[in-house]
């Protein structure tokens, strides 16, 4: 299959999936049958993409001249070739674990969700593979309006409330300052091609520079940079095969994605640092890191903890784009696959703990490890790798992103790196430590009536609870288990990026 | 500005446009506006017919001797044109009225600030 | 032989069908016949488009009179472009109008509404069509008295004062030009407007000119709404009957913008208002207020209708921003932006009358439930207004892209800021609807009965929403067109 065809493929199997989705409504297993079988072929279409780009080779393909000069077009490189990989790999995973959440939880228009689901990974494609800022643009619009549904799925009032200011921060800012960015470098450069060592050098001067960045930066709402986040714990009211995916990989992986190609491929890496704008965002990345962390701290809802956690962690990245060295390009890079990992893998154990016991707050989930001790580990694993200890897979990033701070000569960003590992140590371990070590509560006034009217009144309250289905289990001890390869499998992973560092 | 006595049609048109527009304006009665836009429209009748005058002009009929003497014709386009604008001011007036009478008949006023009124209370 | 005729053709077919059916008394025959003449008009104009396409202008003598003594009929690429506008809106409001008006009204009146319609088609094809000044007053007036009427049929009586407000307003407004017309005649001798364009250069800007401008624009400005002229607007879209208002909202205010384009640029020259009056230091701010304030009052209507029209306010401001820019960029932006909003917003207007001919109103809180009850229409709701804020993939994407670049080429900053925070408000007022629609269940009395409207409203409206996320994405004929006659205005290679 040529490179091409392979790239419109990729953007078009997860929409004729989608069809097929639609047309399948009245038949559940049909349907999650075309969920499956969509998410394995696009896998498949996507992996036969990889040995020509780790071969240097950059697949092409346009579509259409949308306006003058302005085709969409596609152009595979090793970033959007790993955010692909990474976000077509895991939809597999998660469409299994979607069938378990949302029968174990009887959940309404179930089709509408897998419809939804499958246009936003198409979209995903299309933000992954695009040639120009102008198709990213395209794809990444499409994207915030086909996961609305999906956040408002419920339909009640706090799904409406999560809903608008979901909506209203994502398309606030990217019509009113992205678009603005993306048109105001099209009159200065002439061009909005992805093009080695950026468009702007040269032709913009440093004041110009500084404006584009903050236009940019904070245009790309996705990218939950601080104080444009409060979009992300909205969305958490969505079903967690929603946040796992999309609010975890996905979506927000697409923001910093754009950001990572943006400041590689629009700016590039030396103007960045030749004009010292690169600074004030790294400043900027480093106070969302730390702040967002500490009020992860604060939540007892374990999504919410999680949605800060990961408002934190997407920072790295930005943080690894602002420091523009060649190391915390890759580490920023890295991170965007082994946060993907570890992130989907906690949210799934949210998620699967929802199911078997439809708990979510964090007090309420003492000695629950006991009882579910496959998510536990799991969960355990997935946090260890956001905290970055080896040997999981998170270690490495955080490795290459500190090299990177060192060289570029911001000691200050390593201790930033260093106290927010300690952060999130302070903010996982506890989750998993009462899930083992504390007792469950005994009374049943503090349960929730389901637990309690299945134990008896004296009894522990976790009397009763087994583990989530099946189909809950085994992703998450599959993505469990990819933390820990992506330890040892790290080096394929570098040689694949290292051609956007060093040019 | 030594002419101005001799531009006194002008002053009319410019007298018939504001009372008509004043009139528009300021009164609440439907009919009373229509007659209003009537004036207004009146005032625009004269300056069409003023400007196609020629000094010392006779009717645009061609004179078959002219013993001579050069004749001037006033200008008949103005006019023409104006016929057309008159019959339109026509319709325009017919049409409002007609619009009164459903007025009258759906409120029972032809009162703007009545109708508003009862609007509101709908 | 006919074909040379086409100019001509394209005013008599529709002016000639008009009092047949009145007289053919039969609703459905007078729709037939109606459907049947919009279609040869839609046929024509883009004959006459492909013809100036290919061949530059086309000048017809009505009657054989040479101009400038005649009646000049003069077809370039900017009023073929608006003709075809014209005449597709009508050829697909046709269809949509026969369920919709037949539920709004008596079968006795159904003649009478399509004689009208056929008329305010022909009024409005003629202003634009017609090379004389004059001419172009007496079609203004035939549009104009067909809507005040068609606006009148509304089922609400309040649609009866505000088809009288419209008809003191529009009356003015079109006073005001032929006051205009007269004194340009009176320093030029002349009405054709190809005659008057070569003559006032020569003039300069003296009093009579200057006067003259002065009464065309603001009669011009009071036909096409531009705030602050444009309180007759609300009402009349909001309790005519639902296929006038699609079909008014698309095409008449879009017209009048083509007034004011041929005064400004064929008539006074390029040079004349932007030099002498640098009229844009007053447009440019008038049309940014438009955008900022309607969209804002927008967001606090109840009935949708209402809402539609401010936003076709605030929508009228950004083609006056584009139009006073003065570059290429922005009249093409601007007449860009003419095109796609007929389609976006006749296909609104046509959804919710869909939904008006279910659910009896369109008051937002009506809407609710709406999407799992009336899906297809809700959903041609929520494509269209995606356009209409500006969502990638839609043709009011395009045009704000072409806004936006037009402000920033003249380092226009503020005005850029503030074309994309009009679109944030509109992504406030679409999303009020949305939310009412999908997010909401239906009320507890709500009649069971309520369905999908039917196929032959449906069809129309989807052709409208479809056509606007065509011309999102295969952008040659909207912004080719527009950039052609943009070009062939400012005096460039036409």
């Amino acid at each position: 299959m040529s490179g091409s065809a392979a790239i419109l493929l990729s953007i078009l199997i997860p929409l004729v999936g989608a069809g097929l989705i639609a047309l399948n409504g009245r038949n559940p297993n049909l349907r999650e049958a075309v969920t499956l079988g969509t998410a394995a072929l696009l896998f498949i279409v996507v992996l036969t993409l990889l040995p020509e780009v780790s071969a240097g080779g950059r697949p092409q393909a346009t579509l259409i001249e949308m306006l003058p000069g302005l085709p969409l077009a596609f152009e595979v490189e090793p970033l959007g070739m790993l955010f692909g990989l990474v976000a077509a790999g895991l939809w597999i995973v998660n469409s299994v674990y979607s069938i378990g959440y949302m029968r174990g939880n009887n959940e309404k228009n179930q089709t509408r969700f897998y419809v939804c689901f499958a246009v936003a990974i198409s979209s995903a494609m299309g933000i992954a593979f695009a040639g120009n800022m102008m198709t990213l643009f395209v794809f990444y619009e499409v994207l915030t309006l086909c996961t609305y549904p999906l956040v408002t799925h419920k339909g009640n009032e706090d799904a409406r409330r999560g809903g608008r200011t979901y909506l209203g921060i994502l398309l606030s800012t990217s019509i009113g300052l992205q678009l603005l960015a993306i048109l105001w470098t099209w009159q200065v450069a002439g061009t909005l091609d992805f093009t080695e060592g950026g468009i702007l050098s040269g032709k913009a001067s440093g004041a110009v520079v500084g404006i584009l960045l903050l236009l940019y930066m904070y245009g790309i709402g996705k990218a939950a940079l601080m104080p444009f986040h409060r979009w992300l714990p909205a969305a958490m009211v969505a079903p967690t095969p929603v946040s796992a995916l999309l609010h975890a990989v996905a979506v927000v992986k697409a923001g910093v994605f754009t950001v990572m190609k943006v400041a590689v491929y629009i700016f590039g890496i030396d103007l960045l640092r030749d004009t010292g704008h690169g600074q004030w965002l790294a400043y900027i990345a480093a106070a969302t890191i730390l702040i967002a962390s500490l009020v992860a701290l604060t939540k007892d809802n374990l999504k919410a903890r999680l949605a800060y956690s990961t408002v934190s962690q997407l920072s790295y990245i930005v943080l690894g784009a602002a420091l523009a060295s060649s190391w915390s390009v890759i580490g920023g890079s890295m991170h965007i696959a082994m946060h993907a990992m570890g992130k989907i893998t906690l949210f799934f154990c949210a998620g699967a703990i929802y199911t078997a016991t439809h708990k979510t707050e964090i007090s309420q989930m003492d000695g629950l490890g006991r009882v579910m001790p496959f998510t536990y580990a799991a969960f355990l694993i997935g946090a260890l790798s956001i905290i970055g200890l080896p040997p999981l897979g998170g270690s490495w990033s955080k490795w290459y992103l500190a090299l990177g701070a060192a060289e570029s000569d911001q000691i200050v960003m390593i201790a930033v790196l260093m106290i927010s590992s300690l952060l999130n140590v302070a903010y996982l371990m506890p989750i998993a430590a009462r899930g083992f070590f504390l007792p469950a509560p005994h009374s049943p006034t503090l349960g929730e009536p389901h637990a309690a009217s299945v134990g008896a009144a004296a009894a522990p309250q976790t009397r009763g609870i087994r583990e989530a289905p099946m189909f809950c289990v085994v992703p998450l001890c599959l993505t469990a288990l990819g933390c820990v390869a992506l330890f040892f499998f790290a080096d394929p992973l570098y040689r694949l990026l290292e051609p956007i560092a060093t040019p | 500005m030594t002419n101005l006595p001799g531009l006194y049609n002008y002053w009319i048109v410019i007298v018939l446009m504001m009372t008509g527009f004043y009139v528009v304006i300021a009164r609440g009665n439907l009919i009373k506006k229509i007659v209003g836009l009537n004036i207004f429209q009146t005032s625009v009748f004269i300056l069409y017919i003023s400007m196609g005058k020629i000094d010392g002009g006779t009717a645009p009929i061609i004179v078959a001797d002219t013993g001579g003497a050069e004749v001037v014709y006033s200008n008949p386009l103005p006019h023409v044109l104006i016929l057309t604008a008159i019959v339109v001011g026509i319709a325009t007036t017919a049409l409002g009225l007609a619009l009164i009478v459903r007025i009258k008949e759906a409120y029972g006023t032809v009162e703007e600030d009545e109708i508003f009124a009862k609007d509101e209370q709908a | 032989m006919i074909a040379a005729h086409l100019p001509a053709l394209q005013i008599v077919i529709p002016l000639a069908a008009a009092p047949l059916c009145l007289l053919l008394r039969k609703g459905d025959l007078a729709w037939a016949l109606s459907l049947l003449v919009s279609l040869i008009a839609l046929a024509i104009s883009a004959v006459l488009l492909s013809q100036v396409l290919a061949h530059g202008p086309i000048s017809y003598e009505l009657g054989g009179w040479a101009p400038p003594w005649g009646i000049e009929y003069r077809i370039d690429v900017l009023n073929a472009f608006v003709l075809l506008i014209v005449a597709a809106i009508g050829a697909v409001t046709i269809p949509y109008a026969r369920r919709s008006i037949a539920d709004e009204l008596p079968e006795s009146q159904l003649g009478g509404f399509y004689t009208a319609l056929l008329l305010c088609l022909t009024g409005l094809l003629g202003v634009a069509i017609t090379g004389d000044a004059f001419n172009l007053f007496v079609f203004l007036e035939i549009s104009s008295l067909s809507s005040y009427v068609l606006i009148a049929m509304g089922r609400d009586r309040r649609a009866l004062t505000a088809a009288f407000q419209y008809l003191v307003m529009g009356t003015i407004g079109a006073t005001f030009i032929v006051i205009g017309i007269g004194l340009l005649y009176m320093a030029t001798g002349t009405l054709n407007m190809a005659d008057l364009g070569a003559r006032i250069p020569a003039l300069g800007a003296n009093r009579t000119i200057i006067v003259a401008f002065a009464f065309l624009t603001v009669g011009a400005t009071l036909k096409l709404a531009l705030f602050p002229l444009h309180f007759w607007l609300p009402n009349a879209y909001a309790y005519a009957p639902s296929a006038v208002t699609a079909f008014l909202a698309a095409t008449a205010t879009k017209v009048s913008i083509y007034i004011l384009l041929r005064f400004f640029y064929t008539i006074f020259g390029p040079a004349f208002q932007a030099e002498d009056l640098t009229l844009h230091s007053l447009f440019i701010p008038l049309a940014v207020i438009a955008v900022l304030v309607c969209s804002t009052v927008a967001i606090f209507q109840i009935n949708v209708k209402r809402m539609l029209a401010y936003s076709s306010i605030a929508q009228i401001g950004y083609m006056m921003i584009g139009v006073s820019f003065d570059t290429v960029t922005g009249l093409t932006a601007g007449m860009v932006h003419l095109f796609n909003h007929a389609v976006i917003k006749g296909g609104l207007f046509m959804a919710l009358g869909c939904i008006v001919l279910r659910v009896g109103t369109c008051q937002i809180d009506d809407l609710a439930g709406l999407g799992r009850r009336m899906p297809l229409t809700m959903f041609a709701f929520v494509l269209g207004g995606l356009s209409l804020i500006g969502v990638p993939l839609t043709a009011g994407f395009i045009s704000k892209w072409y806004l936006v670049q037009a402000a920033i080429e003249l380092d226009d900053w503020v005005v850029a800021a503030a074309i994309l925070g009009g679109s944030l408000l509109a992504v406030i007022y679409v999303w009020r609807v949305v939310e009412s629609a999908y997010l909401r269940p239906a009320p507890e009395n709500a009649p069971d009965e309520v369905s999908e409207a039917p196929w032959s409203m449906l069809v129309p409206t989807y052709i409208l929403i479809g056509a606007s996320i065509y011309f999102g994405v295969e952008t040659s004929l909207n912004v080719g067109v527009a950039r052609a006659a943009a070009q062939f205005l400012l005096g460039g290679a036409g």
